[in-house]
């Protein structure tokens, strides 16, 4: 009697386990079905495309699309190149800044510490609206069409110096006493003992600030007039609200056929969408522990 | 011999004082110059043009400036108000944020309640890699989904209708359809992020309790019903009340890059806060009633976060942002 009823208790068992990952199989295919669908049209051919539409496999493989951006990668170049180098200065410039911001505000006998948390989260609290923001980076500072109006007003992000703050108030304090005594200034205890104490750490927020440098269209929307300034993301927008702009920057003049605007486009957002996907598929713990050391206060 | 330190011995009134704070600056210093940086990239970018909050008391004149620009009172929130422009976005914002908040909740708790049931950890590990990762596609990229889905001739949505043999439907030029468009690219990008806040709150749970209700003959649908939901509810509450705290806040990304597709009529069924301000500053040289909505949001935003504060360090005050 008992190990029949144990017996169907296991079955019961099996069979919602059964449900709950049939469940979540489907949920997550339709989660990546829209990235299914945008690889596969990369790789369809261009008038298939045009009169079959889009479906789950191409209806016509092709690698033409990613041909001819292999062949005329000026423009893409271009905009990879600045979306390159935002992030690249932006996460290095966020990792310092943060860090000794966060690393000032954690510690205890800082007796300054009130006022400057105070300055630093009141801009959650509230700011001076789009319009103020914009009128005064672009007529006052002249910041339009500098990549320092896509860098710097996004570097000392809030949440990243809460996430800081809370893991260097973590770290044993005696620590710093034994270096201070050794005669250690602030500036080496914090580059050489606290700094590779918290690789973790860094590592979560760098990642954090490279994707927040990477998909940024925001400050291009406002800041960027000039298209060889254009950053990725905001490239993509343009390319996605008029496919001309492809044919218009790099090929019209060299005579060549019409090419398969349709398919690049998608191409272009396939190798938009690349290098963030490997990231996130590598490093996704550190995102997680992102999430859960302080996801609530985003 | 050394000489006897005068200052110190003299009695002075000021003396102790300033050698007080003299060994308190140069103790602070340091520290101090490491916040320097960062503060003032916030006065440059954050404080400097908070003054510019006039704009929407002003007769704003590009030639003249802020400050050279004629006053006008409270003229460009009495236009905002009476011309239905701001009774219009505001509806659209509080209604879509709401909708976005009680979706979120229902699904992201929903999720992370069928991940913490799944067995296999390999298998969870892919599920919440696929619902997450969106969290990390840019609303640009998501502009483009929407093309490749629901575009009227080529769309993946009509394909398939039309294999059914029905007749094709011109999704992004239909305002009724719009609503739920956003709400669904909405729940497919926030909630898989979403799920992982309540994922980690659930691990967090003590399992004797789980194991005390297995004892007592307590089924799983009463486990999740009188253990897991109640024992989560703290940061169910907390993430309700921040969100709240944000519902004059659209997300410009999803009101903007996904509407591109739409075509006029549309558009103004879609219109919330930020995009309204957002279009008067690219497209109109009267920026006085966009302003006066922009300083609105900030001003009840600032009441929402301040209260909501409140009633989170109630809950749990080490959850309160200050």
């Amino acid at each position: 009697m008992k190990s029949l009823l144990r017996g169907k208790k296991r079955n019961r068992t099996v069979l919602s386990q059964m449900l709950i990952n049939l469940a979540l199989i489907l949920i997550s295919l339709i989660w990546v079905i829209p990235v299914w669908v945008l690889v596969s049209a990369s790789f369809t051919d261009e008038t298939a495309l045009t009169t079959k539409g889009y479906g789950l496999w191409p209806s016509q493989f092709s690698t033409a699309a990613y041909n001819y951006l292999f062949h005329y990668p000026q423009a893409v170049l271009n905009a990879y190149g600045i979306s390159i180098t935002v992030t690249f200065f932006g996460t290095i410039g966020t990792l310092l800044v943060v860090s000794m911001l966060a690393y000032a505000l954690s510690r205890v006998d800082f007796q300054w510490r009130r006022p400057i948390s105070f300055i630093v989260f009141f801009t959650m609290l509230f700011n001076g609206g789009m319009i103020a923001t914009y009128i005064f980076i672009a007529n006052t500072l002249h910041l339009v069409d500098s990549l320092l109006a896509l860098i710097l007003p996004i570097m000392v992000n809030t949440w990243f110096v809460f996430l800081m703050r809370s893991y260097f108030s973590e770290l044993p304090r005696e620590l710093i006493e034994a270096a201070k005594m050794d005669g250690a200034n602030e500036w080496r205890i914090l580059f050489q003992i606290v700094m590779p104490l918290s690789v973790p750490a860094l590592a979560t927020i760098g990642l954090f600030s490279i994707m927040m440098y990477w998909n940024d269209w925001w400050q291009a929307l406002l800041f960027i007039r000039d298209r060889n300034l254009y950053p990725l993301q905001y490239w993509l927008y343009t390319v996605l609200s008029n496919a001309d702009v492809l044919n218009n920057t790099s090929v019209a003049n060299l005579g060549l056929n019409t090419p398969p605007l349709h398919t690049i486009r998608m191409a272009v957002a396939v190798l938009a969408m690349g290098p963030i996907s490997l990231a996130f598929l590598a490093l996704q713990r550190y995102f997680i522990r992102g999430i859960t050391l302080g996801g609530v206060k985003g | 011999m050394n000489k006897p330190d005068f200052q110190n011995i003299l009695p002075s009134k000021s003396g102790p004082n300033w050698r007080k704070f003299r060994i308190q600056f140069s103790k602070n210093l340091p520290l101090f110059l490491m916040c320097l940086p960062a503060l003032l990239l916030l006065l440059v970018f954050n404080y400097m043009p908070m003054p510019g909050i006039l704009i929407a008391f002003k007769d704003y004149k590009f030639n003249l400036g802020i400050f050279g620009s004629k006053w006008v009172g409270f003229e460009n929130f009495l236009y905002l108000f009476t011309s239905g422009d701001a009774v219009r976005i505001l509806t659209h914002t509080v209604l879509y944020n709401a909708v976005f908040i009680i979706t979120n909740m229902l699904i992201s708790i929903g999720l992370a309640l069928l991940f913490n049931e799944v067995r296999s950890r390999y298998m969870a590990r892919i599920y919440q890699s696929a619902v997450f990762f969106p969290y990390f596609v840019s609303w640009v990229i998501a502009g483009y989904f929407a093309l490749a889905l629901l575009s009227t001739d080529t769309g993946l949505l009509n394909n398939l209708r039309q294999q059914l043999q029905l007749s094709p439907i011109s999704w992004l030029r239909t305002p009724s359809v719009w609503p739920f468009i956003l709400v669904f690219a909405n729940l497919w990008k926030n909630a898989g992020y979403l799920s992982l806040i309540y994922l980690a709150a659930m691990m967090g749970i003590n399992p004797e309790f789980y194991e005390v209700a297995q004892i007592d003959g307590g089924s799983r649908w009463q486990q999740i019903r009188y253990i897991t939901i109640p024992l989560i509810s703290p940061i169910i509450i907390i993430m309700l009340v921040l969100s709240i705290g944000k519902i004059l806040n659209a997300d410009f990304g999803l009101f903007f890059y996904l509407t591109r597709q739409a075509s006029g009529g549309v558009i103004n069924s879609v219109d919330v806060i930020d995009t309204y301000v957002y279009n008067a500053l690219r497209n109109s040289t009267d920026l006085g009633q966009p302003a006066a909505a922009g300083l609105f949001q900030s001003v009840v935003g600032f009441i929402l976060v301040l209260s909501t504060n409140q009633i989170i360090r109630k809950v749990d005050p080490e959850r309160a942002l200050f």
